[in-house]
């Protein structure tokens, strides 16, 4: 029934259904019912209310097969298995055994949850899990584990040491895939262990560009830090943070370096590091661009700052929010490099559609930005902002008028006059303000000012903002002597008002009326005392303080010590004028880009940026040892491009079988020697093979060509376009014995398959025979002698001329086995004996491994079904059940290479005959209670039934 | 990273919460909402907000404020950012990004906040391998699944996170195999009260609709690259061609994308459409004002302006205003004050214009600043900057695809003082 109504129709009455009936749905049969249960719960969820009740009913379908269902478990689960942590502890099987999925997707989800699970009495297991998972073939499950660690850390912060070894570990991890996220570990939870990253450094700088965009910010903010405690200052000493003006910059240069015999050597690594980040400047996201702006601003030498400047420009183009953070960033650089906004000066024109912390912002970097030459442009810009309808912003404007006259002399006077002339301006925030910025202006040079102060005493009158009259009161105090006749007149109006005044005005009232009686007392000596009387009686008990304060030190009594005495040097002495500085002098302490910069304070979790160290740091630290050649995915120049590299990143991946560091040496080794060359030769064709999408004719297509130079690059093997030999997943060590010793008469001999390409011909199959020889005399002129049956074609080896007594010899030999596993009869023949050998080979061993996409898998597969189908149900160990042994199995068993499956219960694998170059598919798919269905497809049908009775057997072995 | 996310509405409620660590209580947002009481406008509310235990990093779109919590450092810009790609997210999946829309779908939200972060670190954010992941709701398909129980959750799970090509989702299929980019100017101009340029610079975009199947491998190139001063790209891009070349080489993502932003070097001059003529007047002690507008084409290469519409907020001290236009209509707003009137195309023979009074309050003075116009407008079919695409080709697949390339000019933030 609820099925088929809408979730939303449901939505609405699921308040007053009681969770009773969402119980029920859930413990149904019916799978629909459950996953329209969760989904309100879901919903209950994401509106904060609680279903927690619900818990018991809901961690049943953990293991559910449906998989919005389990993922909708999920989301319930970790949201409330902090508060039902012994419930929650009955799903934690599932997701271990999840854990041992062959398939990555589920292994790492299993993972995602499994560490979630805030529940401290699993962090043995999920501890364990994540050891495991950091070892994984799989990138993305090493990825999983490495977002595990700051789930644990925070968890358990004593598990803090562990923790850091599998950091290590991930840190050494060359995908692209797993740098970001291990790196974002390394930042939360050991971030001084800079010693973890030196052997990484060189990697991670190269692998950037292939990064995804998050991780690219987290990686350039740590190297940002490491930088400053490893490299030497790029920046000249004494011209350290001023070069505003070119010349001094110069000079101070020549100067340095006389003094200075050994010039400055950029450490090759850091310049590598500049290098790398720069391209990122073009990203399309923000936080990218801003991490390379603040690496730039805090690493580079100081004439190569200013490449960031247009990028970070261009970010004004976006949000409001990113233009906020941006130009905050830009205010704090502007402040110490003029030079590096000028250019861009209109660009901080302020809109009238501006939000108003971006006005300010922007207020504030064209008064940074100020210099003769340009005051006037901003001026006239400024002129029209003043009159702008948001007169907030018009007073911030008429303070930053202020600050471009103190710190500009020569426009002192012009923005004197304009402030004057905005005086008379209708809104009293708006005159009130240049009355304050006037006071301070006119602080700097009095002496020519009367006019201005006599127009001031005027206004007071008409305005009645508190701090401008109390500026102005302070003002004509303090010139009382330049406006002598109107300065009483000033008193004596507010005298009358006083009671009245806010608590500023009247303190300045008593200030004016003391500076008043001690220059002019004649005049003022019965307003003052009428207005200490005012003071005297007011209800704030700072302005009762000044008055007595006052009155003690100027009215003369036979109290009054020493101090009244020098009342008047007391108070009428010259003061400083104020220094009008920008909010954001100070800002650069944080590094830029942070949210303690945005902030202007240290938010918690903050990292200093050390100074740059005096003694050059080891470079050598920094040096790789051994370079590994299997740096597949790690190709910046062409990002995106090499598929090659992809598939056998997933042929790699799959490899079910050397989970274990120990099992890798053998195939590991081969397969990477070839990977290198074949990788290396993609390389080219990456680069080359766009110069020549011009040069040929057009339908020729890159992606083919790559593939044709890779063929001819592996022994020139015949392939459909997407089906690639591929080198071997695995070789088997097992090797048979062809003569026995005492048969032999003391020779021994002994056969491998290498599962190499036979260098003789590619329809052989390789074969090594290790000679022993076991007389006492040394054995001469071994060598193959006659061979059969017709069929079989037999490269021999060349003759070994002496064998000594006790020793052994390896030599290869090529059979064409014709695709059949007929053994192949030859003559062993010494100087003096023949021996009647016989190889017999296992069907696995007529095979060729490709590579090929799933696609391509089930395309070749439906061409080959019929006769060419051979299938059969197995029952398979229970062992098996799971990907790494069948895996394993199979390819030991033949040498097959792994095609990726997008489902974990299918596992298939493809090859080629040696000798035909015929397509043998094989597909194992995992059934329940044990049992698989095992299908072969290849048109030699012979050879595809003895290759699934062989799997059959190999599969069932425990 | 992030520890939470909150999404209000504009009356203020909490209407949906996501935890990705340990529960946040909704109580934090508090410290926001008193911030949203002190801002005048809703665009006012600062980004960034501290709370004595978190911090609080906020976007505004749509009318909705996405609030995500923080407990310690983390450069906000990645916050911010993370957000905005949040938002993108949604209207790629419900066309729309309101709260009707979050709320009827609440499951696929959760959904995919689910996959889009892990641990408050991004997980993944390409919307071709979140599509794979999770399938948008269409009509068909909620009706679909309501009778067949069936699921949006993909069966398959995707494979593009796990290649060097995460951006595009493998197995791609269409019948009609096309590629369709679209150049897009916007011209951000301030004009002052006699006409003259202020400030005018030209920004694009590459917008593109790439319906391929397979993996083709596209290259772009341009008849004038030079124009293009400062770029930024999708990461699809090859950076180091696009350097030695200035040629874009991709294998594009399936649908829907952006490949290219780009600012036109200032040195050229820019062409401003469209001209402004104006005369607004307030007399000091007199409640009526003059208003008189009119528009006009100027250097649009032949090119009719169309879509015009002019927006105006006028002085605090306008009661109400009587205009006559010559062509389109306007409205006036009395409380908010904003004058728009939607003029729809320019005809060069017959100038569009607004004339009429206007009426102020009864003793109030003068308004002493003449309101800033806002004027948005389209041309089709030019890029102003004069870009021209020279060919696009496509390796890597066999088929012959449809190709379109389509210009248009827009006016960005163009604004005139009066």
């Amino acid at each position: 029934v609820f099925s088929i109504k809408s979730y939303s129709a449901l939505n609405l009455y699921s308040c007053s259904l009681k969770n009773e009936d969402l119980k029920e749905m859930l413990e149904s049969n019916k799978e629909s019912l459950k996953l329209e249960a969760m989904k309100r719960i879901v919903g209950l969820i994401a509106k904060g209310k609680n279903a927690s009740e619900l818990f018991p009913a809901v961690v049943k379908n953990v293991a559910s097969k449906n998989i919005e269902l389990k993922k909708l478990v999920y989301v319930y689960l970790v949201r409330y298995a902090e508060e039902q942590q012994d419930l929650a502890l009955l799903s934690i099987s599932t997701f271990q055994r999840a854990l041992k999925d062959p398939n990555q997707l589920i292994r790492a989800s299993a993972l995602r949850v499994l560490s979630s699970i805030r529940v401290p009495i699993i962090v043995p297991i999920m501890m364990l899990a994540i050891k495991e998972a950091a070892t994984d073939l799989s990138p993305y499950v090493r990825k999983t584990a490495a977002h595990a660690i700051q789930k644990l850390y925070s968890l358990d912060p004593e598990q803090k040491e562990h923790l850091i070894e599998v950091i290590d570990k991930l840190l050494k991890d060359k995908s692209t895939l797993v740098a970001g996220s291990v790196v974002m570990a390394f930042e939360e939870v050991c971030p001084d262990r800079i010693d973890l990253i030196h052997k990484n450094y060189r990697k991670l700088c190269n692998l950037l560009v292939d990064v995804e965009e998050w991780g690219q910010v987290v990686i350039i903010t740590m190297l940002t830090r490491y930088a400053r405690t490893q490299f030497l200052s790029p920046w000249r000493e004494d011209a350290l943070f001023d070069e505003n003006s070119e010349k001094a910059f110069y000079d101070s240069d020549v100067e340095k370096e006389k003094a200075d015999s050994k010039p400055y050597m950029m450490d090759p690594d850091h310049r590598l590091l500049l290098r790398n980040t720069k391209p990122l400047l073009q990203s399309r996201n923000t936080a990218v661009v801003m991490a390379v702006a603040q690496l730039y601003w805090h690493l580079a030498p100081k004439q190569e700052v200013s490449i960031v400047t247009k990028s970070l420009v261009r970010l004004l183009r976006s949000h409001r929010e990113v233009q906020y953070i941006v130009l905050q960033n830009i205010a704090t650089m502007s402040i110490q490099r003029k030079g590096m906004f000028e250019p861009f000066l209109k660009s901080f024109y302020v809109r009238s559609t501006d939000a108003t912390h971006i006005k300010t912002l922007k207020l504030e970097i064209l008064t940074n930005l100020a210099t003769e030459a340009n005051i006037s442009t901003i001026l006239r810009e400024f002129q029209t902002y003043v009159k702008s309808q948001d007169k907030q912003f018009a007073a911030t404007t008429i303070q930053a008028i202020g600050r471009c006259a103190t710190n500009i002399s020569e426009i002192t006077d012009t923005c004197l006059n304009g402030l004057v002339l905005l005086l008379s301006n209708r809104d009293e925030t708006v005159v009130a303000e240049c009355v304050v910025v006037i006071k301070k202006l006119l602080q700097t040079q009095p002496s020519q000012h009367s006019d201005i102060i006599k127009h001031m005493a005027k206004l007071l009158d008409n305005i009645t903002v508190p701090m401008a009259r109390a500026s102005i009161l302070w003002l004509i105090g303090e010139y009382c002597e330049r406006v002598p006749k109107i300065a009483p007149d000033v008193l004596r109006k507010v005298a009358k008002s006083f009671t009245s005044e806010e608590d500023i005005v009247k303190l300045q009232t008593l200030n004016l009326a003391a500076k008043l009686y001690l220059t002019n007392s004649k005049q003022t000596k019965l307003l003052t005392q009428y207005i200490l009387n005012l003071g005297k009686y007011d209800q704030n008990y700072d302005i009762r303080d000044r008055t007595r304060f006052l009155r003690q030190l100027i009215v003369p009594n036979e109290k009054s010590g020493a101090l009244s005495k020098y009342a008047k040097r007391i108070l009428l002495a010259s003061k400083p004028a104020p220094v009008l500085e920008s909010a954001f002098k100070d800002r650069d302490r944080f590094q830029l880009g942070t949210l303690s910069h945005t902030l202007n304070a240290k938010a918690s979790g903050y990292l200093e940026l050390s100074d740059w160290p005096t003694v050059a740091p080891d470079q050598s630290v920094r040096n790789v040892e051994v370079m590994e050649p299997q740096s597949l995915e790690r190709q910046p120049s062409t990002r995106g491009s090499d598929l090659f590299a992809y598939h056998l990143l997933v042929l790699l991946c799959s490899d079910s079988d050397d989970a274990k560091e120990k099992k890798r040496p053998k195939p590991k080794l081969d397969s990477v020697s070839s990977h290198s060359k074949a990788s290396s030769s993609s390389d080219n064709t990456a680069s080359s093979g766009s110069e020549s999408e011009e040069d040929t004719d057009s339908d020729s297509e890159p992606e083919q060509k790559k593939k044709k130079k890779l063929r001819t690059a592996l022994c020139e093997f015949q392939a459909a376009p997407s089906i690639r030999v591929s080198s071997p997943v695995f070789v088997p060590p097992k090797s048979h014995e062809l003569l026995h010793r005492m048969s032999g008469k003391g020779l021994a001999v002994s056969y491998h398959f290498p599962r190499q390409p036979c260098a003789y011909s590619h329809r052989m199959v390789s074969v090594q025979l290790t000679l022993t020889n076991g007389r006492d005399q040394p054995l001469e002129d071994i060598c193959v002698g006659e061979a059969g049956p017709p069929g079989i074609a037999i490269h021999r080896f060349a003759t070994i001329e002496r064998l000594q007594p006790e020793a052994s010899i390896t030599v290869s030999m090529g059979i064409d086995f014709n695709d059949s596993t007929q053994a192949a009869n030859f003559q062993l023949c010494t100087k003096t004996d023949q021996f009647s050998v016989s190889i017999q080979p296992a069907v696995g061993e007529l095979l060729m491994p490709v590579t090929m996409t799933e696609q391509d898998f089930l395309k070749e597969q439906g061409q080959l079904t019929g006769m060419n189908e051979s299938s059969v149900t197995i029952t398979i160990a229970p062992d098996s059940m799971s990907s790494q042994p069948v895996g394993r199995k199979v390819v030991s068993v033949a040498n097959m290479g792994v095609v990726p499956s997008s489902q974990n219960s299918i596992h298939r694998f493809a090859a080629k005959t040696v000798s035909s170059g015929s397509l043998v598919l094989s597909s194992v798919v995992l059934q329940e209670a044990s049992t698989a269905k095992l299908v072969v497809n290849t048109e030699k049908t012979v050879l595809g039934s003895v290759l699934l009775r062989e799997l059959k057997t190999a599969l069932s072995q425990g | 990273m992030i520890h939470s996310l909150f999404l209000v509405n504009s009356s203020g409620d909490i209407f949906l919460e996501k935890h990705w660590k340990s529960v946040v209580s909704r109580s934090v947002c508090d410290y926001f909402f008193e911030a949203q009481e002190r801002a005048s406008e809703p665009e006012n509310v600062p980004p960034v907000i501290p709370t004595p235990h978190h911090y609080l990093i906020s976007v505004l779109r749509h009318r909705i404020y996405f609030v995500a919590v923080i407990q310690s450092e983390v450069p906000p810009l990645f916050v911010i950012e993370f957000l905005h790609r949040v938002v993108d997210t949604f209207q790629d999946y419900f066309g729309v990004c309101t709260e009707a829309a979050i709320k009827d779908n609440v499951v696929v939200v959760y959904e995919l906040l689910e996959e889009m972060l892990d641990n408050g670190f991004p997980l993944a954010t390409e919307s071709n391998i979140l599509k794979e992941l999770i399938k948008p709701p269409t009509i068909l398909r909620t009706v679909v699944n309501t009778i067949t129980g069936s699921t949006n959750v993909g069966e398959q799970l995707p494979t593009g996170q796990l290649s060097v090509v995460p951006w595009r989702r493998t197995g791609v299929k269409y019948t009609n195999n096309e590629a369709y980019f679209d150049v897009v100017e916007e011209i951000d101009a301030i004009i002052d009260k006699s006409g003259s340029t202020i400030t005018a610079e030209i920004q694009g975009v590459i917008d593109a609709c790439v319906k391929l199947s397979g993996m083709p491998d596209l290259t772009l190139s341009f008849m004038n690259p030079r124009l293009l001063d400062d770029v930024s790209f999708h990461p699809c891009v090859r950076f180091k061609r696009w350097e030695a070349e200035r040629i874009l080489s991709f294998i594009p993502p399936d649908g829907n994308f952006r490949l290219l932003s780009y600012h036109v070097s200032s040195q050229n001059l820019v062409a401003i459409p469209v001209y402004v003529k104006h005369n607004i007047t307030f007399r000091e002690g007199s409640s009526q004002g003059r208003f008189e507008l009119t528009l006009g084409p100027k250097q649009t290469m032949g090119k009719a302006v169309e879509s015009v519409l002019v927006s105006s907020q006028l002085p605090r001290g306008v009661l109400n205003v009587n205009l006559n236009p010559s062509q389109g209509t306007y409205t006036f707003d009395p409380v908010t004050k904003l004058l728009s009137w939607d003029v729809g195309k320019i005809n060069p023979q017959k100038l569009p214009s607004l004339k009429g009074s206007m009426s102020l309050q009864a003793g109030a003075s003068k308004p002493d600043e003449n309101p800033t116009i806002n004027i948005q407008f389209k041309i089709q079919q030019m890029a102003i900057s004069g870009l021209k695409v020279n060919r696009l080709d496509m390796y890597g697949e066999k088929y012959k695809p449809f190709k379109g390339i389509k210009y248009m000019t827009k006016a960005g933030k163009f604004q005139v003082r009066t």
